[in-house]
């Protein structure tokens, strides 16, 4: 129900009382401005940890080879454990319903010329289905496909900076780059969350860099995801067993730590994980903490300037006002204040974060914001909380006999 | 238009309990100009706190505009206060941060209503107590009298069948005393029943009727010179 009247009359005691609308509104408005600061900036840590994360798949294992620390059935250690062509294939059929992308890879450091310009990057050999392992963005032209595989074209995907070094600010597509004499043609520039390093890739099809440098099927190591329907014990499960027909295969002491080595990136989540939830409780207690110590501001606010009117409020009874019409005014002001003011911090925080942007960067706080849904929530609470705030004092004040009021000085 | 019959009152105090009105018996009717005597403690607040539905009695039998008073809630109390009832008080309580005009009109917002009608009686009020052109000062901008009879056109806004003043003139001097006591007889000769409470001899001559209070028992109720003269 809609009361002008009844509007008129709290607008008129908050304009005729600046100085203490102002007070109680300045508590709660400063308390929603800290409140939203904390959040924005927890989600600005967030942010930055989950940017580090993201530049490679959070799913990703990788399998290397190495040497053997340890005799095993008949054999010395030292011995040099090298991947082929065969193992792709048995990990493959074994694990079928774990596996999501897999490439094998093969890495080697080259010099490479683009007319005047030249200089060393690391070319991989690899599947089309490295590119999500990477998480690699394709920005102009394609990724490697499984016709370049199959034809062992001479193409390669360049990284953003190796395009910038070699070309300048002209575009790479479609020139031929000279890698160690013989040329290539260059089908894709792509972009990589995780930095420059991971920019300054060249990518070629992996059946051309095997022919090429690699004597029969050999190769270096394996890039896979598994399935990310598997939770972090599964996944930590999944890549033990995968470690463990690894070395029953090619002949390694299972307590053999060097070999063959399986990384795993779901350990590392984990952990980022329990990191991320330990950040969240601490910014959502000290948040909710701000929020109630603004919350027991305004109710002591509002009591004494219950208080304070305890004369006005006799003055009112006397002639003629309910005990039900002064609950009813007093919690309006609350709320009206509680609201009003709690907005205007909560604007004031979401406009400080937007100005504040990516400033912050180097302290790893980034893109500090708070989501519509905590605005909302927090608006709501704010609502509550005024309610709640005005309703105690309020009901006292009609409590109060008006004889008694009166005689209050 | 006010009757009381073995009127009780006491306040508790600590364990004991201080037994303030003592079966008062009085009758006011309608149109009266009379004033209660007594000096401080005799029991004349507490009484007009009765009649006013401030306060509650203990014993006895209380009728307003023949309406028996009994088990008044609060809600109901201010009901009837904002209907038969006008007060005038010793220290004016005007609400500081209303202008006159607004105070005059507040009693009528109170009963529901609109705006500017409220607006226009109050002005008319205003104008019967001299004060139209000050219609828009707030309190701490008019004198002890002009507030006062500011008061007086807020008791009056809801045209009420009993004024009670508090004490009216206690807190002016002699002249402005002279001119709220002016007003109140011109209030009553309009009809109205004026109750005044005071310990002033000068001012309770005044009135019609002095009915004099002391230790919570009434010691004597007679009409005054001036009305038996007239």
């Amino acid at each position: 129900m809609f009361d002008l009247d009844r509007w008129q009359e709290i607008f008129q005691t908050l304009r005729k009382n600046k100085l203490r609308t102002a007070l109680s509104g300045f508590t709660i408005a400063f308390a929603i401005l800290l409140f939203t600061l904390l959040f924005g900036v927890g989600n600005g840590l967030k942010h930055t940890f989950e940017k580090q994360f993201a530049s490679d798949a959070v799913n990703s294992v990788y399998v290397y080879g190495g040497r053997t620390t340890k005799p095993y059935k008949g054999m010395q250690s030292g011995r040099n454990i090298q991947y082929r062509n065969d193992d792709a294939k048995f990990m493959n059929e074994k694990f079928e319903d774990e596996i999501q992308f897999f490439s094998p890879n093969i890495q080697r450091s080259m010099q490479v010329i683009y007319k005047g310009e030249q200089n060393r990057y690391t070319i991989r050999g690899v599947y089309p289905d490295y590119q999500p392992l990477e998480s690699a963005v394709v920005q102009d032209g394609r990724f490697l496909t499984y016709l370049d595989i199959e034809r062992r074209s001479k193409v390669v995907a360049i990284g953003r900076l190796v395009e910038k070094d070699l070309f300048g600010n002209l575009s790479g597509l479609g020139k031929n780059l000279n890698i160690e004499g013989i040329s290539y043609k260059v089908v894709g520039v792509f972009n990589d969350p995780g930095g420059d390093n991971d920019e300054r890739f060249i990518y070629a099809p992996f059946t051309t860099i095997q022919g090429m440098y690699k004597p029969n099927d050999e190769l270096d190591y394996f890039g896979l995801t598994f399935n990310p329907k598997m939770d972090v014990d599964q996944a930590l499960a999944f890549s033990n067993l995968l470690t463990k027909l690894l070395k029953e295969k090619h002949n390694v002491d299972p307590r053999d730590q060097g070999a063959i080595r399986v990384r795993n990136y779901a350990e590392g989540t984990r952990d980022v994980q329990s990191f991320m939830m330990v950040l969240n409780v601490i910014i959502l207690f000290i948040g909710i903490g701000t929020l109630i110590a603004g919350i027991i501001g305004i109710s002591n606010i509002m009591v004494y300037i219950v208080k304070e009117r305890t004369k006005e409020l006799g003055i009112r009874k006397a002639l003629g006002a309910t005990p039900k019409s002064i609950v009813g005014m007093i919690m309006l002001e609350s709320i009206f204040v509680t609201a009003l003011a709690g907005y205007s911090g909560l604007m004031l925080g979401v406009f400080a974060l937007r100005a504040l942007g990516d400033t912050l960067e180097k302290y790893f706080i980034l893109n500090p914001s708070v989501e519509t849904y905590v605005v909302v929530g927090a608006t709501i609470v704010l609502i509550i909380a005024g309610t709640i705030a005005g309703y105690i004092p309020a009901k006292r004040a009609a409590r109060i006999k008006p004889i008694v009021a009166l005689n209050d000085e | 238009m006010i009757k009381i019959e073995k009127l009780h009152k006491s306040y508790p105090i600590g364990k004991d309990s201080l037994h303030v009105l003592k079966g008062l018996d009085l009758h006011i009717k309608e149109g009266e100009f009379v004033s209660i005597m007594g000096s401080s403690g005799s029991g004349k607040s507490t009484l007009l706190n009765i009649v006013g539905l401030l306060d509650g009695h203990d014993e006895g039998n209380y009728f307003l505009n023949g309406q028996k008073i009994e088990n008044l809630d609060e809600k109901k109390a201010a009901i009837l206060r904002n209907k038969f009832l006008g007060f005038i008080f010793q220290s004016f309580n005007l609400i500081t941060y209303k202008t006159a005009v607004e105070n005059v009109s507040l009693p009528l917002y109170y009963q529901g209503m609109g705006r500017k009608e409220r607006q226009k009686i109050a002005l008319q009020y205003l104008e019967k107590v001299g004060l139209k052109d000050r219609a828009d000062h707030l309190p701490s901008e008019l004198s002890g009298g002009e507030k006062q009879r500011v008061a007086v056109a807020r008791a009056l806004a809801t045209k009420p069948k009993v004024i009670l003043a508090d004490e009216p003139t206690g807190a002016l001097d002699s002249i402005t005393s002279a001119s709220v006591m002016e007003l109140l007889k011109e209030i009553n000769r309009d009809g109205m029943t004026v109750f005044v409470i005071t310990h002033e001899e000068d001012i309770a001559e005044q009135t019609d009727r002095i009915v004099r209070l002391k230790d919570g028992v009434i010691i004597s109720d007679e009409l005054t010179a001036k009305k038996v003269n007239a």
